[in-house]
């Protein structure tokens, strides 16, 4: 037996399952003030509501995307240059 | 003011007395040094200046303005701060690199003309080289070389564009350049290859991550820091920065999300980072000058901490790829806490300083209407909390648990990296202190409730994707390729080239000429003679009758007489006669 329990609480499937919850609630609480507040859109198109919740999700996914396909071409093993 | 005189002496020739101290007491030197320069530089009035005649011209060492205070502020408190976490460092010769990388990056930033800049310039090269040879691996000699001979490349890029302007325009001054010309082009390339814009950025992301623990730490946060102040002295409103900055932003998002070394996705999030700047600079109104100058001095504070936090791991485990690291929170936990609110802060989470400075930027260009500048922007700003916000914390003490149980890092890195961490948070809840020092006056509010809904909603989704994502980031033991490529392998290309080339010239020479030919003809005058003197008496003595017997023994007589060298008179009198008459018949 261990005489102090190592602290391991972010390894329990619970925990990572209420933060995957907290995730989503956050990402909805977002976009709330949006309804509300008068806000300013500066391009014309860029006014609706969660247009920058879109755009963060779009432009990450295409980011991981494509860095993705340009590292099918330029990943090389650790030892490349030895 | 008579009092006035250059903060980088305090460093430079401060450096020169650390041998003098020992142990601990040497420690406390080297933090004391920049926190005075810090004070002096505080104390200096704007407009105060310092003047020396050297090389015959009047150099000026020291101009005070707001642009060059806010960058000798940062500097001096960051190497301050930097020296604190070095605390367990007794190495001199890193203490002393150091304090001439730091002295000189404030020597160009009080520079007043392009002489005493490019002096400082070259030096800061020189010096943060010793910061990653300091580490003494085979590696890092090895980039160290290839860092030191891509910043001789840029100094004298510099140097070129100076000279040629120098003799333009005849003045040394440094202000903003206007006229367009390879003068001026060769300045600005000269430091855009420090300010590690692409195709010169993999100096960058090469070098840095084989420095010392401390000496990255330090690294992060000059080199390119000095290039952003010249940037924005001597180039505002440059509309190609706009263009460069913007590819620096996404350029560096996508090799970090490609990395498995931490430090190295740290290094890349700096050309993510300093992108924003230079755009800013390419924006080129005071709001995005201020913008680029806000961000240079919060991205110094977070990036350090970054760097801080990675080199504690790095310090407590040895090790720095991903893929051997994870699971640290367990044994890490205020590491883990400092490291995540510098993540936070370069991600421009509200309430820390990055959103504070960065927004300066962004609504730079929305001014200016500039649409497509604003999306990349924005689209690099969700990119930032991917890669260096998350990725970096996640994989560092989260992830997979690889079971290393390393324990906290050692009581001054906490506690440098505590500062670092309040300073992000206080800059980023009460900016003012900031907004004050900047070049341009400033009558901006960062916080609107519909900016920061903005600013969540950018950066919740983000990080959605990525746990959403999570199976396509995982890490492998990989490097990707950069444009180190070119030197690297077109060295080696370029080495196998000429040693082919040129060697098999060589060899191919020696075997023709001095092997075959020369002992060909020796051979030819050993025995020549005597071949050619059997192919005449042989056939003339067969003709006349001599049977083999005879014929053998005449071989050998030819053989005998011309081996010693001892012929009838007779013979060789009619060989010499026939000789004359065959020059006499043909010339």
């Amino acid at each position: 037996m261990k005489d102090k329990k190592e602290f391991d609480y972010f390894d329990k499937p619970a925990v990572k399952r209420r933060l995957w919850i907290l995730l989503f609630v956050v990402c909805a609480l977002s976009v709330v003030p949006d309804i509300f507040v008068d806000r300013h859109p500066h391009f014309g198109f860029d006014g609706f509501i969660g247009f920058y919740a879109i755009l963060g999700f779009v432009s990450c996914a295409v980011l991981i995307l494509l860095s993705k396909l340009i590292g099918r071409i330029l990943k090389v093993k650790e030892d490349y240059y030895d | 003011m008579t009092s006035a005189f250059p903060p980088a002496f305090i460093l430079i020739f401060g450096a020169l007395l650390i041998p003098f101290f020992k142990g601990k007491v040497k420690n406390c030197y080297v933090i004391l040094l920049p926190a005075i320069a810090f004070y002096m530089i505080s104390k200096v009035g704007v407009g105060s200046s310092w003047q020396i005649h050297f090389f015959g011209f009047d150099l000026t060492l020291l101009r005070v303005d707001k642009l060059s205070k806010i960058f000798g502020y940062i500097f001096t408190l960051n190497a301050t701060v930097a020296f604190v976490y070095a605390f367990y460092v007794k190495d001199n010769n890193q203490h002393m690199a150091a304090l001439f990388y730091i002295g000189s990056a404030l020597g160009v930033v009080f520079a007043g003309d392009l002489v005493s800049l490019y002096f400082f310039w070259e030096i800061m090269a020189i010096a943060s080289t010793f910061l990653i040879l300091g580490r003494k691996t085979d590696k890092a000699l090895h980039a160290g070389m290839r860092y030191v001979l891509v910043h001789i490349f840029g100094g004298l890029c510099l140097l070129a564009g100076i000279v040629i302007y120098i003799t333009q325009t005849g003045s040394i001054g440094f202000d903003a350049m206007i006229q367009r010309n390879p003068a001026t082009w060769l300045i600005l390339i000269g430091i855009l290859v420090n300010a590690a814009a692409p195709p010169m950025s993999a100096w960058l992301s090469d070098a840095y991550p084989e420095a010392t623990v401390s000496g990255g730490v330090i690294l992060s946060a000059y080199t390119t820091k000095t290039a952003v102040y010249t940037l924005i002295r001597g180039f505002p409103g440059w509309e190609i920065l706009i263009v460069i900055g913007c590819i620096m932003t996404l350029y560096g998002i996508i090799y970090a999300l490609l990395e498995n070394d931490m430090r190295r996705i740290l290094a890349y999030s700096i050309i993510n980072q300093v992108g924003f700047m230079v755009a800013g600079v390419g924006i080129g109104t005071a709001m995005s000058l201020n913008g680029a100058a806000a961000h240079a001095f919060c991205h110094i504070i977070y990036k350090s901490l970054l760097w801080m936090s990675a080199g504690s791991v790095l310090y407590m485990t040895g090790k720095s790829k991903c893929t051997e690291l994870g699971g640290l929170y367990k044994t890490m936990p205020l590491t883990l806490i400092f490291g995540t609110i510098g993540a936070l802060a370069i991600s421009a989470f509200p309430g820390t300083s990055g959103f504070t400075s960065k927004s300066l930027i962004i609504d730079g260009a929305v001014h200016e209407h500039l649409l497509w500048v604003w999306i990349v922007l924005e689209i690099a700003s969700a990119g930032v909390f991917l890669h260096a916000g998350i990725k970096f914390p996640y994989f560092v003490f989260f992830a997979k648990d690889n079971g290393l149980r390393p324990g906290e890092t050692n009581k001054t890195m906490l506690a440098a990296m505590g500062f670092m961490a309040f300073m992000c948070i206080f800059l980023g809840v009460y900016p003012k202190p900031l907004y004050d020092i900047l070049p341009f006056e400033v009558h901006y509010q960062a916080y609107s409730i519909s900016h920061v809904a903005a600013q969540m909603q950018l950066l919740m989704l983000s990080a959605l994707v990525f746990f959403l994502f999570l199976p396509l980031l995982k890490r492998t033991d990989t490097v990707s390729l950069d444009t180190d490529w070119f030197y690297r392998k077109g060295g080696k290309l370029f080495y196998a080239a000429m040693d082919k080339g040129l060697n098999g010239v060589n060899s191919f020479c020696n075997t023709v000429f001095v092997l075959n030919l020369t002992t060909a003809i020796g051979r030819f005058f050993r025995k020549g003679p005597v071949k050619i003197a059997k192919l005449i008496i042989i056939p003339v003595r067969s003709i006349l009758g001599d049977d083999r017997d005879k014929l053998a023994a005449v071989r050998a007589r030819l053989d005998q007489a011309f081996e010693t060298g001892s012929h009838p008179l007779g013979i060789s009198a009619i060989a010499a006669t026939l000789f004359f008459v065959m020059l006499f018949l043909f010339y």
